[in-house]
C-alpha cells in the first residue's frame, strides 16, 4: 500500500461520514458531487500534500535542532536544552517569536518583489519535497524525469535570492544578491555533471529506478566516488551553508541577502534554507547512498537516517571550517570540481562499458 | 557594476565596536577605504583632569576592556616617572607577571573575534574557554575579571594569593597544548589559509612611515618591540625574543599572536622562578612635581605612551594618551585596498581593533 492508497482510504472514510450526513440532512445533490471519483482524487492529493509538508516540517525543525546539538557539542557547549525534552521544542518557540514580531518593510523598498521573494523562495523549497519520496511507497509523484525537476527546482532559488537582495534597496543584501547569482550558477555545473554518472550507471532519471539500481547492485558511492565528493561539495555551496554560505556572510554583508527581511518572512527563510538543507540531503541519499535501502528497520526510518547523517556531515563542515572568499569559491568551482566532474563521468562510462554494474 | 560607498558600520558585524568602515568599492574590489572613528569619544583625557592621580587607575582601566592591566600599568608608569618613584622589585615582577597573562587574554580574545570574523564559530568558544583561565587567575589575584584596578602608584594592590604560582603554572601548562589545538584548527584549515596569505598586505616601510606598531607592524618582518627596545618593569632580565613574521600578510599577524602567546607562558614562568621576596609597594607622594613625564609600553595591540603634566596640585594639569590601534587605524586604506569586500573582516580582524583607547 502506497501513500495515495493509504491517503485515499483515509479520505473515502471521512468522505463517507460527511455524505451520510449530508444524506440525512437532506442533501443529496451535494453528497453526490462529494463522492464523485474527481473530487475524492482532488482531496487525495491535497491529503497527500499535507502529509508530505508535515513530514518535510518536521525533518526540518529536526535538523535545526540536530544542528543545534551537534554545532554545540563541537563547540564544547551543550546547545538549546532548556525548551522541551533536549531542547527540541526551542524552534517551536522561535517560530512563535518570529510569528510576532512586527513585520517592517523599509521605505524605499520596492515593495512587491521585496514582498514576493520570500513567497517564491518558500514556495521553490517546498516544491522539492514533492519530488523526493521517502521509499518505494511513500511519495508524492513518480516523475520520470524526477532527478531533473528536483535541479530546475533548486535553480529558481537565486532567482528569489536576486530579487529580494536588490528589492530591499540595501546595498550589503544586493551584494549578497549578486554573490549568490554567481555562486549558484557556477555550483549548479559542476553539480549536475557529477550527477551525469549516476544516471548513467542507472540508465534513468527517475529517483525510484536510481535507487532500484542500486539495489540491485551496489551503492553508487564506491563506483562513483569522485562524483560523491564533487556532488558534496556542489551541494554544500547550493544550499547555501558554511564555508560556501557567501550570499548570507555575516561578517562582512551583515546578513546579506535577508539583512533587511523581519518576522515571519525571516523565519520563513530560515526555514527555506532547511527545507533545502533536507532536500539537499535527501539527493545524496539517493543518489549515491542507497536510499531507502536497508536491514531490519523500515525504508522510510532507514532513508530519514541517512538523511540525518549526511547532514550531520555539513554541520561538521560548519563546525570546523571558515568561510571562503567569493572569487576563490568561483575558482573552485570552474577549475577543480568541474574537471573532476569530468573525470568522473569518464570512469562512469567506463564501469557501464565493461559491463561491471 | 558602477562605484558606490559602502558604510561598514557603525552598527556592523565585522567592526568589533563603534566606528565606521567607509569602503568604497566596484562590485567587490575595494577602490578606496576611509575609517570614521570618535563613536566611542567619552573625554577620556579631560575627565582624568578633575581627579586625583590615585583617583584616575580606575577610570584608566576603562581604556581598553580587553586589557584594561596593561593600560592601568602603563598610567602607574607614567606617574611614577613624574613623581620619581621606585618601584620595589617584587612588584616589578608581579606586574609582569600579570601583564603576560592580560596579553595571552587579550590575544585569545582577538583570536576568538577572528574566528567569527572568517566565519568560524568553534574557534571562538575554544578561545573564550581558554581565557577564562587567565581571567579566572587574574581574578584569584585582582579580585575582578575585567577592570582591575590592581596596579598601583608605586607598586601593585596586594601580593599574590597563595598557591598562585601552582595554579599559574598548571593553567600554562594546559594552555599549550591548547595552543597546539588552535594551530590545528587554523594552521590546518586550508580554508583559512586562502583566507589570510597575501590579504591585506602591509609593507614594512608603509607600516613604519604611518606609526603602526606592535603585533601589526611584527608580522611585517620589522623586529620592535617595546619590552626589548625601551625596556620596563624587568623584561630586561627576562630571558626571551620578538616574535616577526616576514610575510606582511593577516597570515603573518596571526602567526605573530601565536608566538607571542607562547612566548608570554615563557615569560610568566620565567618571572615566577625569579620572583624575589619583599616589599610590594611603596607609599606614593600626594602632589606631583611642576614637570612632564611620559612612558610607553608594549600593548597587546601596540605601542601605548602617555604622556603628563603636573602642575604641583594632586590633580594631572593634563594627560595625554598615544593609543596603538587611533594609529594603525590610519594604515586600513592601504591594508584594504585592490582586495575584496568579503577580505574586508579579515583584514581589519587582523588588526584587533579595540574602540575603547581609540576614542577614549
Amino acid at each position: 500500500m502506497d501513500l495515495y492508497q493509504f491517503t485515499e482510504g483515509i479520505v473515502s472514510w471521512l468522505v463517507g461520514i460527511v455524505n451520510w450526513l449530508l444524506n440525512w440532512l437532506g442533501f443529496h445533490g451535494l453528497a453526490g458531487w462529494l463522492g464523485s471519483p474527481d473530487v475524492i482524487k482532488f482531496l487525495t492529493l491535497l491529503g497527500e500534500s499535507i502529509v508530505l509538508l508535515a513530514v518535510g516540517f518536521i525533518v526540518a525543525i529536526t535538523m535545526i535542532w540536530q544542528e543545534r546539538k551537534t554545532l554545540g557539542r563541537l563547540m564544547d557547549r551543550r546547545g538549546a536544552m532548556v525548551v522541551g525534552p533536549a531542547g527540541y521544542f526551542q524552534n517551536i518557540a522561535d517560530g512563535l517569536k518570529t510569528l510576532l514580531k512586527e513585520y517592517i518593510i523599509p521605505e524605499k523598498a520596492d515593495k512587491t518583489p521585496y514582498n514576493w521573494a520570500p513567497v517564491i523562495m518558500i514556495g521553490s523549497s517546498i516544491l522539492l519535497l514533492v519530488a523526493i519520496p521517502l521509499s518505494d511507497r511513500f511519495y508524492m509523484t513518480d516523475l520520470d524525469i524526477g532527478l531533473l525537476f528536483i535541479f530546475a527546482v533548486f535553480s529558481i532559488t537565486p532567482f528569489a535570492i536576486l530579487l529580494g537582495g536588490w528589492a530591499s534597496n540595501n546595498k550589503y543584501s544586493l551584494i549578497g544578491g549578486m554573490r549568490s547569482a554567481a555562486q549558484l550558477i557556477s555550483y549548479e555545473i559542476p553539480l549536475l555533471l557529477s550527477m551525469v554518472g549516476v544516471v548513467l550507471l542507472a540508465g534513468s532519471l527517475n529517483v525510484g529506478e536510481i535507487v532500484m539500481a542500486q539495489e540491485n547492485s551496489v551503492w553508487f558511492i564506491i563506483p562513483q566516488f569522485i562524483g560523491f565528493i564533487v556532488f558534496m561539495i556542489a551541494i554544500v555551496a547550493e544550499v547555501e551553508r558554511i564555508p560556501f554560505d557567501l550570499p548570507e556572510a555575516e561578517a562582512e554583508l551583515v546578513e546579506g541577502w535577508w539583512t533587511e527581511y523581519g518576522g515571519m518572512r525571516f523565519g520563513l527563510l530560515m526555514l527555506a534554507e532547511y527545507f533545502r538543507g533536507y532536500a539537499g540531503a535527501a539527493v545524496a541519499v539517493l543518489l549515491f547512498l542507497g536510499g531507502w535501502n536497508g536491514p531490519f528497520l523500515p525504508p522510510e526510518l532507514w532513508f530519514l537516517i541517512k538523511v540525518f547523517i549526511v547532514f550531520f556531515v555539513f554541520i561538521w563542515l560548519r563546525g570546523s571550517l571558515t568561510r571562503v572568499r567569493i572569487d576563490q569559491i568561483l575558482n573552485i568551482g570552474w577549475k577543480r570540481l568541474l574537471p573532476l566532474a569530468m573525470v568522473n563521468i569518464v570512469i562512469a562510462v567506463a564501469i557501464k562499458t565493461l559491463g561491471w554494474i | 557594476m558602477a562605484e558606490m560607498w559602502i558604510n561598514m558600520g557603525p552598527q556592523h558585524p565585522m567592526t568589533h565596536g563603534l566606528w565606521n568602515l567607509r569602503v568604497k568599492v566596484e562590485g567587490e574590489t575595494i577602490l578606496d577605504a576611509e575609517p570614521v572613528i570618535g563613536y566611542l569619544h567619552r573625554g577620556w583625557e579631560k575627565l582624568t583632569e578633575y581627579r586625583t592621580y590615585p583617583q584616575i587607575i580606575p577610570l584608566s582601566d576603562r581604556l581598553c576592556y580587553g586589557s584594561s592591566m596593561t593600560w592601568s600599568h602603563l598610567y602607574c608608569l607614567t606617574i611614577e616617572d613624574l613623581m620619581g618613584i621606585e618601584v620595589p622589585e617584587r612588584a616589578e615582577y608581579i606586574r609582569v607577571v600579570v601583564l603576560e597573562l592580560q596579553r595571552i587574554a587579550s590575544h585569545l580574545m582577538w583570536i576568538a573575534a577572528y574566528g567569527t570574523d572568517l566565519g568560524l564559530l568553534t574557534a571562538f568558544v575554544y578561545c573564550m574557554r581558554e581565557r577564562e583561565l587567565f581571567l579566572d587567575l587574574l581574578q584569584s589575584v585582582t579580585g575582578a575579571r575585567m577592570t582591575y584596578n590592581y596596579p598601583r602608584i608605586g607598586g601593585v594592590r596586594n601580593d599574590l594569593p597563595p598557591d598562585f604560582e601552582r595554579d599559574c603554572l598548571r593553567a600554562l601548562d594546559y594552555f599549550e597544548k591548547k595552543i597546539d589545538e588552535y594551530e590545528e584548527i587554523f594552521d590546518g584549515s586550508e580554508i583559512f589559509l586562502m583566507r589570510t596569505r597575501g590579504i591585506g598586505i602591509l609593507k614594512p616601510a608603509d607600516g613604519m612611515n604611518l606609526g603602526v606598531t606592535g603585533a601589526t607592524l611584527r608580522g611585517s618582518g620589522v623586529k620592535i618591540d617595546l619590552r626589548k627596545h625601551d625596556p620596563y618593569s624587568v623584561y630586561d632580565e627576562l630571558d626571551w625574543e620578538i616574535c616577526t613574521h616576514p610575510d606582511c600578510d593577516c597570515y603573518a599577524r596571526y602567526r605573530v599572536r601565536m608566538d607571542e602567546m607562547r612566548m608570554s607562558c615563557q615569560i610568566v614562568r620565567e618571572a615566577l622562578k625569579k620572583m624575589p621576596a619583599g616589599p610590594i609597594r611603596v607609599k606614593a607622594p600626594r602632589n606631583a612635581p611642576k614637570k612632564t613625564a611620559y612612558a610607553r609600553v608594549e600593548d597587546p595591540r601596540g605601542e601605548g605612551l602617555m604622556y603628563v603634566i603636573g602642575n604641583g596640585t594632586d590633580k594631572p594639569y593634563r594627560l595625554k594618551v598615544r593609543s596603538p590601534i587611533f594609529v594603525t587605524v590610519s594604515a586600513v586604506p592601504i591594508m584594504l585596498r585592490g582586495y575584496k569586500v568579503a577580505d574586508v573582516p579579515s583584514i581589519m580582524g587582523s588588526v584587533d581593533m579595540c574602540l575603547g583607547e581609540t576614542d577614549r
